[in-house]
């Protein structure tokens, strides 16, 4: 290249690059559409603005927005933990732990979240009552199904549930991924499987597991709509129960999709952060940064055995 | 009467339908230095994972320090351990592999220290003045808090090589430790396995490198297809091998 430059130029030679007219035709289209949307936007007054404003920060929006958000956290959290433990059982040698982890997921990911969710909210129909024993042997108590199965029940167990069985696959996705030497050279010097898992599998594979749960996360959030079939007040049935008082359906539907939008926003906003951080296949800036953050836990930790003594 | 080191009855393993080792018996007395040499596939590495029970032997025994491995003995049968006792014994036998196998998400020092630290309930202080000095002992005082990627492959299998020995093992497994170094780098890993046979390490180094198995151990042992084919100080076996499988290895490989 240097040298080409300091050779004077036969001719003044001008490259030109090739033009793309479908480009542009296609940009004003897209323009032209956008366009249309938004003078739809402020020229159809049935978009009714004004009751948007008016309910969006309404009692009864906030509180469904609050159970939403909830309702996610609690079933995530859930979700995680029994994902964990299926993707165990699923990388057990023992054949029926495996074969349940498998029957699990292959029931919870093949039949949809409202057929599950429908089903064990009328589940009272099939075990009226719920007791706690033996198979075939003796009951210890009983209690009406009805009475555990409220709504709110229902919900974080039927979410929860759901995706435990999308996280055992992310979890086991991650662990898969760590190789097999660590497992050994782990072994080698001692380590308890227990500890191995702890100390050296689990912190180098969630640096495969974390940003997928971030999706996830996303998708559980716009998932917890389906609860409004059980009648249990979250933010889409909020907006339900005042547009069939008001019969305001379209506003009220707005209401609802734009705090869909600016809560998944932040979230991936968050989970864009998160996958910056870890999905680079553990580039060693990262893996210290991971290091750090399991270190500064560790020392929030109270110490059992006064390692930082 | 010394116990051996290592003592290994009538050994045999099998990978499905391929028997990889047919029935092997070896003594190795404390402070010797044994290599394993022999053509890739004749049940080498296999064997050395077995001394630790890396590896279930299907039959035989293996004792360490006069003790089974992995197993106990009751009747005239032999019962597997529980991870927990497997483990404590393991404690013993430090292990070094040839893809090193550090722990990426944990610095040079953290490597070294992480199973005294978890295991041997020292205070993380304790355990990081005995891992300093044990980098100093491998030459890489100024790399503790490294990450391993940053280090070359010689480097790092002497990080390792110090890692196992944090654990104060009585006995140490080589399996193939600078196979998957670049040449220029064999050297300084041999030189600190050097150092520590001349500490009076007990070792079992499975390795192709003829000039370290002529130069530090004490015996060669030379396997073929899963059995001991001739074994004797390393200028008799390298130099004056008895069987004819023994000469083609070696004709091939020096």
């Amino acid at each position: 290249m240097v040298s080409t430059r300091e050779q004077p130029a036969p001719d003044d030679v001008v490259a030109v690059p090739l033009r793309h007219p479908g480009r542009w035709v296609a940009a004003v289209i897209v323009l032209l559409l956008a366009a249309a949307l938004i003078s739809s936007l402020i020229t159809n007054e049935r978009f009714q603005w004004d009751v948007v404003g008016h309910y969006f920060f309404s009692a009864e929006i906030l509180a469904g927005l609050w159970r939403t958000l909830w309702l996610t956290a609690v079933s995530m959290t859930i979700a995680v933990v029994l994902g964990v433990i299926i993707a165990l059982m699923r990388l057990s040698p023992n054949p029926v732990l495996k074969g349940g982890a498998n029957f699990y997921t292959w029931f919870f990911r093949g039949t949809p979240l409202l057929v599950q969710l429908i089903f064990l909210f009328n589940i009272s129909a099939l075990y009226p009552v719920m007791s706690v024993g033996l198979p075939f042997g003796p009951t210890l108590f009983d209690i009406p199904a009805n009475d555990i199965l409220t709504p709110t029940v229902v919900a974080i167990v039927g979410l929860s549930l759901n995706e435990a069985a999308y996280m055992a696959e992310i979890v086991r996705g991650g662990i898969n991924s760590v190789d097999h030497g660590q497992t050994e050279a782990a072994q080698a010097l001692g380590m308890r499987r227990s500890l191995v898992m702890r100390r050296i599998v689990l912190p180098q594979a969630i640096r495969v597991i974390l940003p997928p749960t971030g999706n996830e996360t996303i998708s559980l959030l716009k998932y917890t709509s389906l609860i409004s079939v059980i009648a249990m007040p979250e933010l889409l049935y909020s907006a339900q129960v005042i547009y069939s008082r008001t019969y305001e359906t379209i506003p009220l539907l707005l209401v609802a999709s734009i705090w869909y939008l600016l809560v998944t926003s932040i979230l991936t906003i968050g989970q864009t952060f998160l996958e910056r951080k870890f999905s680079r296949g553990g580039r060693r800036e990262d893996t210290a940064v991971l290091a750090g953050l399991i270190r500064n836990l560790r020392a929030h930790v109270p110490q059992a055995r006064g390692r930082h003594a | 009467m010394t116990v051996p080191a290592v003592k290994l009855s009538g050994v045999r393993k099998s990978f499905g339908r391929l028997e990889v080792l047919r029935g092997i018996n070896l003594e190795v007395w404390p402070g010797e230095v044994v290599c394993l040499i022999g053509p890739s596939g004749s049940g080498k590495s296999t064997l050395l994972r077995c001394i630790n029970h890396l590896e279930k032997v299907d039959g035989g025994r293996v004792e360490v320090d006069g003790e089974l491995v992995g197993y106990r003995r009751k009747g005239d049968k032999i019962y597997e351990l529980k991870d927990r006792e497997i483990c404590s014994k393991r404690e013993r036998i430090g292990m070094v592999f040839q893809q090193f196998n550090l722990f990426p998400h944990m610095t040079v020092l953290g490597n070294v220290i992480e199973a005294p630290v978890q295991l041997r309930k020292m205070t993380r202080r304790q355990a990081e003045a005995v891992g300093r000095e044990l980098l100093a002992r491998v030459g890489l005082a100024d790399k503790e808090s490294a990450y391993p990627r940053q280090l070359s492959g010689g480097q790092q299998q002497r990080v390792a090589i110090a890692r196992a020995l944090a654990m104060r093992p009585g006995l140490m497994l080589f399996d193939e430790p600078t196979s998957a170094l670049d040449p220029e780098l064999v050297g300084e890993v041999l030189n600190v396995m050097g150092d520590l046979a001349r500490d009076g390490m007990t070792m079992i180094v499975v390795t192709h490198e003829m000039g370290f198995a002529r130069q530090a151990a004490d015996r060669v042992v030379f396997m073929d297809q899963g059995r001991i084919v001739e074994q004797g100080p390393p200028d008799e076996v390298l130099e004056r091998p008895r069987h004819e499988r023994t000469r083609a290895f070696l004709s091939r490989v020096l």
